[in-house]
Parts: C-alpha cells; structure tokens; sequence
C-alpha cells in the first residue's frame, strides 16, 4: 500500500510468445466455446495479462498431470490382483532413480512456475501505474453497506453502483470502505483488491475496448452483499464527456448525503451526484467521518436485524 | 437472570429451522427412548461415556464426524438448491438465513465434520499400530472428546435458540464485531470453537506423547508404520497452531464482550492481524486434516497391493517437509489485500514447494501398487478415485498460488471448487478408506463390499459433477457466497451443479444402508482372525475387536512392518509364535470426568453466549471442581488376572492356527 506515484511505470513487454496467444485463444475457446463472461476473454491488458498466466501455468500443470492419472489407473489395472501375466515383486520397495525423478519433477516445475509467479508478481501488482500516452482517469471508491461508491476527483461527480470509464485511458483507482472488507473487482478487466475501513488500497485498470461489464464485490460483506454488483461501462471519450455533463445535474454529494448513504440499504439503480464535497474521501479514510452505522441495536438479542434487503434485482 | 436469552430467540416464523430442528429433536428423542426401554443406558454409561479406552473413545469421534459431516451435508443441499432457484429470484432462503448456512456448513464440517472424524481414526489407530495398550493421558483423552462434542452441541442449538454466525466460516472483521454483528451467531461461533479447541489441543499433546514415549520395544521411528508419522506430523502442528486460534479468538472475543480494539480499525486496531492470524493457524489446518489422510492412505495402498510402501523413508521426508512449510504460506489467503510484488512473490513460491512433497507422494504411491497385486476393495477404490482427482486439486491450488492467477479467481467459485476437491478427495475420501478398512478392527466384522462400492461411485460421480461446473462459473467470475444472482451466464453451470447434489445424496444414503445391512449380515461378516484384509502393522495382529488391552503381551518389533514379519515367519514354519508368559495387566479405570467436565462447558458456552454471568461462574466452578475430584481420587488402575489374559489371547491364537492350517491345505491342494 505504497503511494502508487512513487513507483515506476510498468514495462508492458509481451513475454508469452505467438504459440502461446494461439493457446491463450484456442483452448479457452475449447473449454468455454461462445462463453463471452470468461476471464479469459478480457477487455483489458491486465486481464489480459492474467489470462495469459492463467492458461499457461494450466498447460504446463495439465502435462504433468493428465500422464499421473493415466499411469495411476494403468498401474492399478494392469497389478490387479486378477492378472496372471502381471509380474508380483512383493518386496520391491525403492529405486533410488526412480526416487531422484520423483523429487525432481515436482521440483522442476515448481521452479518454472515459482518463476511466473515471482514476475507476475511483480508485473502486475495491482499497484503499479500502467504505461499509457494518456494521462490516467483517477477514480475514488468507496464500499459501503451494501452499494459501491464512485467519486472522480478530477470531474467533480460520483456514482452510485455504475462505474464509467473512457476507452484506452489507465485508470487509477484508490480504494477503501466505510464499514466492512468488500473487494472490488470487474472481471474482465483484471485484478481484484480488498477495500478496508481505515486504509487504502490501489488498482490500476484499463479497458481498451468499448464494452458494459460485470463488477461485483468479492468479499462477503452482510445480508446485502448479492447487490454490490454494477456495470462496469467502458465507453469512448466523447461519451464519457457527456456522461460527466449528464451527472452534473445531479445532486450533491455532501457530508450529509454520505451519512444517508452509508447506512445499510441496496441501491438497485444507479445513482449519480453533480459535485462532491473536497476531501470527501480523505475524510472517509481518516475517519473523521462517521463509519457505515451497521444495522443498530435491534439485532441484540439474536433476531435478525431490521433492514433486510430484498432478494432478486 | 437469562441475560439476553428470551422467547424472541426462537425462530418462531422461520419453518425451514423449526422442522429441521423438530425432526432432528424427535429422532434423538426416539434414540434415547429406545435405549432406554431396551435397558442399555447402564451399558452405555459403563461401556462408552465414561470410556478412557482410546479405541471406544476413537469410535465415538468418528461417530460424531459421520454424523456431522451429514449436518454440513444437508446446509451443501439447502445452499446448491436454494442457488439453483435463486437466479433473478429470491429463491427460498432469505439473506439472513442462507448466510447463516453457508457459515455453518464450512464451520461445522471442518471442526465438527473433518476433525473429530480424523482424530477419533488416530485415536482408534496409533495406539494399536505402536503396539501398545493405550494413549499416554487415557482420561485426558476422554475429556478432549467430550468437549470435542460440547462445541458440536453448541453449533446445533444455534438453529434454534438465537441465530448462527452470518460471517462465512472464518468471521473476519470488522463484519464480526458488535457493530455489523449485534447477534449471537458469532458468540455461538467463537464459544463453540474455543471449547472444542481445548480439546483439539490436549488429544494433540496426548497423541505426540504416546507416539514419542510409548512405543512397542523395537519400535524405532524408522519402523514406525506411515499412519503413525503422519498422525505424529499432524498432532505437532495441533500444538503449534490451534493456540494461535484460541489467543485470535479470544481477541475478538475481548473485543465483543469488552470494547477492546484488537480488529475494529479504530483506536489503533486494525482487521488484517486477524487475517493473518486466522490463517496462521487456517493453513496449518489444512494439513493437520490432510496428513492422517495421507497416512490412510498409505496404509491401504500398501495392504491392497500386497508389498510394502515405496520409498518409505522419502515419505516421511516429505511428510517432515510439509509439516514444516504448512507455516509458511498463509499469505496466499490474500495476496489480494495489495501487500506488493515482494511479498506476494514469497508466499507465492512457498505455496507451491508444497506442491514438492505431495507429488512425490503421490508418486510413490503410484509406485507401491506398481509389481504388486491390487485387490479392489472400497478402502482401494477411494484411494485410487483419490490419486487421480486430488492431483486436479493439486494443479489448481498451484495456480492460485500464482499472484496474478489469483487475482482474478480469489473468492470465486473457482477456489472454492479448489478446496473442495483437496478437501473432499483427501480428507473425505482418507475416511471413508479409512471407516471401510478400520471397521473390522472395530466391531469384529467387515463392512458389505456391494453397498460400500455403490456409495464410492455414486460419491465420486457426484463429487465431480458438482464441482467441476463450479470451476467453470468460477472462471466467468462469479463469486461465492451470493444469495442470489442474476447473471444469466452463470445460471445453467449453477443448476448443473445442483443436479450433482442429487447424486451425492443417493451416495450417501448408501453408506448408511451400508452399515444397516452390515450390521445385519454381521455374522456372515465376521472377522474371526483379527486379519481380514491380509494386513502388515501391528493392529491385525490382535483380535478383532482387540480386548480392552489391545495385545497379551507386548509384541517385540524387529524391523519395519512389524506384523507382516511376524506373520511370513508363521506361514514359513506353519505354526504361531510360541506362546508367551502371560502376566496380569494394569489398566485405566474408567471415569466420568469427562463427560462431567464437557456438561460443564456446555453451561459456560451457553451461558457467555447469552450473557447468563451467575451460570456462567457456576459452570466455571462446576469443570474445576470436577478436575479437583479427579486429581484427588485414590484408585487409578484396576488389574487384569494373568489368567484372563491367556483365556482372551488363546481364543485368538486358536482362530489364527485354524486359518493358517487351512491356508495350508488350500496350497497343498
């Protein structure tokens, strides 16, 4: 959780080769044929990215283990207690070759991927700012019971349970919560992170197609948690220009308004405000704003509490 | 004086508790009223509650297990089916209840299911296989079960006074503290768990005690059977982990019943020391489950192939290694907290040299049956069906292990597919190997093969079937714990895997028809020698079920596999050992101290939950008063005469002579 200004761009060098891109599209294809949801089927170059491992690490995994499974049921079937022609070697108990292959096989492997994930590691930490010729799109988020909050500093405006982004712009996100752990994450394009009362966390995202997609929270956060879910809209400049212009309109996001917000209830539209109070969020974070009240004192004795969202949407 | 308890904690309005809650009072209601009628209740007393014998008291936690691992069952089918119905629809759950079960499935099969399931076969086992009479603390070891039970009973009364914890099984906060959890549910939790972890703790310092001080002569570590290791391997990390889960317990217990801070986030306290904390001990976890299971299954493998294990001493390097990196990876738990590229690159790469020592194990059980002659029976059938879907669990845990793989499959159902195969094709399939192969030992009769193998293949199918849409829909990131959804993608994978349940289920309902007919045909079962499976550690060299001091006199052990030895030397010759000299054995008397004990816990836990202090200290002054009574009795032994002795082993020695003569025949023949 380091000042994500203070760290260098990440190189976007593309490692996997062309073969490995054909796989990266053909197998999913295979395993998920017209699945437009997959992960694997990003909209971003984080996402991208993530798929690239995932399938990757998949193959070399599934080339060690699909021969296990085979030989296990072989072994098993042909050393079956029925078969005649299956030499018994009743006191055959080590080899020392086949015991330096068992070791090392794992091992090697383990090495190779241990590898991937100590670049990956690295390359896509979520807090790493993306290398882009546009200037990134900051955007505050705030999770509270149980909606997500959306407040661009640059704009001015903030949204309720809809998030808007410009095509092909990084985007910056700088997150916590008003009460419990949740954790955003829009799937398609890439990394999830936990949001927490008290802290921030970074994420840097970017969508480089024109696309709505699923966001939701990850992390289970109360009765109301099925209905942290929200577009996630990646549109051109021009419409997020006037997507701005639009919620300009709307009303203030003010002290006041917040506190209506953070108590526990579901927003099943989204909502937009057309000015924020400054410092809003910084006043989130360091607590000088009042935390999401929770459900009160009615709960105390063991009944359900009194705000009980309703289900379906 | 009941503190916060009224009638108001009863779900009155909710029926789906209340049935379940009535139905399941009206069968224990009728159990205890058969018992009774039928005149059994001084049998049990005598016989089984107040049992310090490590093989009743082994019995009575796998009991437990079955039966819990049935309650945690039943919240899987009310939460697969209430999802299946619950797209762009309420389904029949509301929030405050589905919360309520998945937090209960999770909780109850791990602590109540998965536990006492695995401690009661190394309870049963080790003693048996060291070739000794019982475990270092016979008492001790009562007491550890009966609080085992208390926290059991404490889970299950939260159906229906008060409510459950409706933070999913670990109850991180700041959603478990008092302000976003006024209820019970998370005292019912924290009280349950703390209880039973006490007695976690002291049947994992009995079980390294009798391990590391009471082996047969002869019995060096390096002759000491895999189970043994393994069960050695997974009570240390008892004593290593489950204190760092009581202090963390305890501090959010501080936390709800006094106003400290430890995990609110204000006032200096912050929720990701409990994070860590939980998962110090929640990974550790995994492997003191895992590795029994492990031992199981070298047990079986070995047997059913008819050679020894392959590569034994590189087994128990591996189970040493894991034993020791099963604390250095709780990390991966969230990697998605954003700790940086150098931590989450560390604990990514010690998640995955875990991955070392199981494939070798995996490996060299692979290579035990190799050369040998496999007999498929249920214990080698769910160990096979284990080695080829566990290492799936395997290869997907290693890719979780990955950061950024995890950062988009954290919380999906992609992960919660991973843990079920590890968990359900190690642990659950490790007992029902180990149910199936004990058995006999148990009760003097085997278990019926036909209905045994339609519960293994209706399980495995349904296992598969259920979990494997479950990774799909995981990788179109859905996310777990949803009481509803309404992306339309998910909903047919969703089904699908409700569908699987169906299948479960019938696989379940045959393991009890299993036992039913079992007991039934118990005299065509029979088990007269003691070896029924043709076995090579020292438990199949006593009587099935072994009299109450396991073996005559103590065997003396000469090598590794010390029954197989003894017994190749008997066919060699044609005849038994000679026999010994018997002498009179000392063994523990039988106490109720623990069932007293546990009473008295339940009181406690019951009475802190609902904030009844005076009950409370009475409860309190109850278990330490029962402790005091012990501590000062006068007769801890009682003494079994030579003769009795030589009475019980000869009626063995004669069955074994009768089946070696006949093997005898059969050859010449």
């Amino acid at each position: 959780m380091t000042a994500a200004a203070t760290l260098p761009p990440r190189r976007r060098t593309r490692v996997p080769a062309a073969s490995l891109r054909i796989a990266a599209v053909v197998i999913p294809g295979l395993v998920l044929s017209g699945c437009q949801m997959s992960l694997l089927n990003a909209k971003g170059p984080v996402g991208a990215d993530e798929a690239n491992i995932l399938v990757v690490a998949s193959i070399i995994m599934l080339a060690i283990i699909v021969p296990t499974m085979i030989v296990t049921l072989v072994f098993a079937w042909w050393f079956r207690a029925s078969n005649p022609r299956a030499h018994y070697r009743p006191d055959w108990a080590f080899s020392g070759k086949i015991e330096l292959v068992v070791w090392s096989v794992p091992f090697l492997t383990i090495v190779f991927l241990g590898g991937i994930a100590w670049i990956g590691a690295h390359r896509l930490d979520p807090a790493v700012p993306l290398e882009s010729d546009k200037p990134p799109l900051r955007v505050q988020v705030v999770s509270l019971d149980w909606k997500w909050l959306f407040i661009y500093p640059e704009q001015q405006v903030a949204s309720v349970n809809e998030l808007v982004v410009p095509v092909g712009t990084p985007v910056q996100f700088i997150l916590t919560s008003s009460s419990v752990w949740n954790s955003f994450f829009v799937p398609r394009l890439g990394s999830m992170i936990y949001t927490m009362r008290g802290m921030t966390s970074q994420l840097n995202l970017m969508g480089d197609q024109e696309a709505t997609l699923h966001g939701l929270s990850t992390h289970f956060s109360g009765d109301g948690f099925p209905h942290m879910q929200f577009p996630a809209r990646v549109v051109p400049d021009g419409a997020f220009t006037d997507w701005i212009q639009r919620a300009k309109g709307g009303p203030p996001l003010d002290t006041a308004a917040y506190g209506e917000l953070a108590k526990q209830s579901v927003v099943d539209m989204p909502v937009t405000y057309g000015s924020v109070e400054p410092d809003l969020f910084r006043r989130i974070v360091d607590q000088t704003i009042p935390k999401g009240p929770g459900p009160g004192r009615e709960g105390d004795n063991g009944a359900p509490p009194n705000v009980k969202p309703k289900g379906g949407s | 004086m009941l503190g916060k308890l009224t009638w108001s904690a009863i779900p009155f309005d909710q029926p789906i508790p209340l049935v379940a809650a009535a139905l399941v009072g009206l069968v224990l209601l009728g159990v205890i009223a058969w018992v009774a009628i039928a005149g059994w209740l001084p049998y049990l007393w005598r016989e089984w509650i107040t049992s310090v014998d490590h093989k009743r008291i082994g019995v009575m936690y796998v009991l437990l297990g079955l039966v819990m691992l049935i309650r945690g069952f039943s919240d899987a089918i009310l939460m697969r089916s209430h999802q299946a119905l619950a797209y762009n629809a309420p389904g029949y759950l509301p929030p405050e209840h589905y919360d309520q079960i998945f937090s209960a499935h999770g909780t109850i099969m791990i602590f109540f299911g998965a536990m006492p399931f695995m401690i009661g076969l190394m309870n049963f086992v080790v003693p048996l296989q060291l070739g000794v009479r019982d475990v270092a603390f016979p008492t001790l070891n009562s007491v550890s079960f009966w609080l085992t039970a208390t926290g059991a009973l404490l889970v299950n009364v939260s159906l229906v006074v008060g409510e459950f914890a409706r933070t999913g099984w670990w109850p991180s906060p700041p959603l478990s503290e008092t302000t976003y959890s006024p209820g019970v549910g998370v005292d019912y939790y924290l009280w349950a768990i703390q209880i039973s972890g006490i007695g976690t703790l002291m049947s994992g310092v009995n079980l390294v005690t009798t391990i590391l001080k009471m082996r047969a002569p002869g019995m060096s570590y390096l002759r000491m059977p895999m189970f043994c290791w393994t069960a050695l391997a997974s009570n240390l990390l008892i004593i290593a982990a489950f204190p760092i889960l009581t202090a963390t317990l305890a501090m959010l217990t501080l936390d709800r019943y006094l106003g400290f801070h430890f995990f609110t986030d204000e006032a200096g306290g912050n929720s990701m020391l409990f994070m860590n904390l939980f998962w110090a001990w929640g990974h550790p976890e995994v492997y003191i489950l895992a590795l029994p299971a492990y031992g199981i299954f070298s047990e079986v493998i070995s047997t059913f192939s008819g050679k020894p294990l392959f590569a034994y001493r590189s087994m128990v390097w591996a189970t040493l290694a894991i034993c020791l990196l099963s604390f250095t990876v709780w990390l991966h738990h969230f990697f998605t907290m954003g700790p940086g590229g150098d931590v989450n690159g560390v604990f990514g790469i010690t998640s995955m040299i875990i991955a070392v020592p199981t494939g070798v194990k995996i490996f060299d059980w692979m290579f035990t049956m190799y050369g040998g002659r496999v007999r498929f029976t249920t214990p080698m059938l769910w160990s096979v069906a284990f080695l080829v879907t566990f290492v799936v669990g395997g290869a997907t845990g290693v890719l979780l292990a990955i950061p950024p793989a995890d950062f988009v499959l954290h919380n999906s159902l992609f992960l919660v597919a991973h843990f079920h195969n590890v968990i359900v094709s190690a642990v659950v399939f490790a007992a029902f190997a180990g149910y199936t192969y004990w058995f006999p030992k148990a009760f003097g009769f085997t278990l019926d093969e036909w209905w045994g193998k339609a519960a293994f293949w209706f399980s495995l199918i349904g296992y598969v079937w259920v979990f494997t849409p479950l990774y799909v829909v995981g990788l179109m990131g859905m996310t777990r714990r949803l009481q509803h959804f309404s992306v339309a993608e998910w909903y047919p994978w969703i089904v699908a895997a409700s569908l699987g349940v169906i299948v479960m289920v019938v696989g379940v309902v045959c393991q009890v028809v299993q036992l039913v007919v079992s007991i039934r045909r118990r005299e065509q079962l029979r088990d007269v020698t003691g070896d029924p499976w043709d076995g090579r550690s020292l438990e199949w060299a006593t009587a099935s079920p072994p009299p109450s001091f396991n073996f005559a006199v103590m065997p003396h052990v000469e090598g590794e596999e010390a029954y197989w030895a003894i017994k190749q030397r008997a066919r060699e010759q044609a005849r038994l050992r000679e026999e010994p000299d018997y002498e009179p054995v000392e063994m523990p008397l039988n106490s109720p101290t623990g069932v007293v004990c546990a009473f008295f816990a339940t009181l406690v836990g019951f009475a802190m939950i609902w904030y009844i202090w005076w009950l409370a200290a009475l409860g309190l002054a109850g278990a330490f008063a029962t402790f005091v009574v012990f501590a000062w009795r006068d007769r801890v032994e009682y003494e079994i005469p030579a003769d009795a002795v030589a009475r019980i082993n000869r009626l063995n020695r004669a069955s074994r002579l009768e089946a070696l003569q006949q093997a005898r025949r059969k050859e010449a023949a």
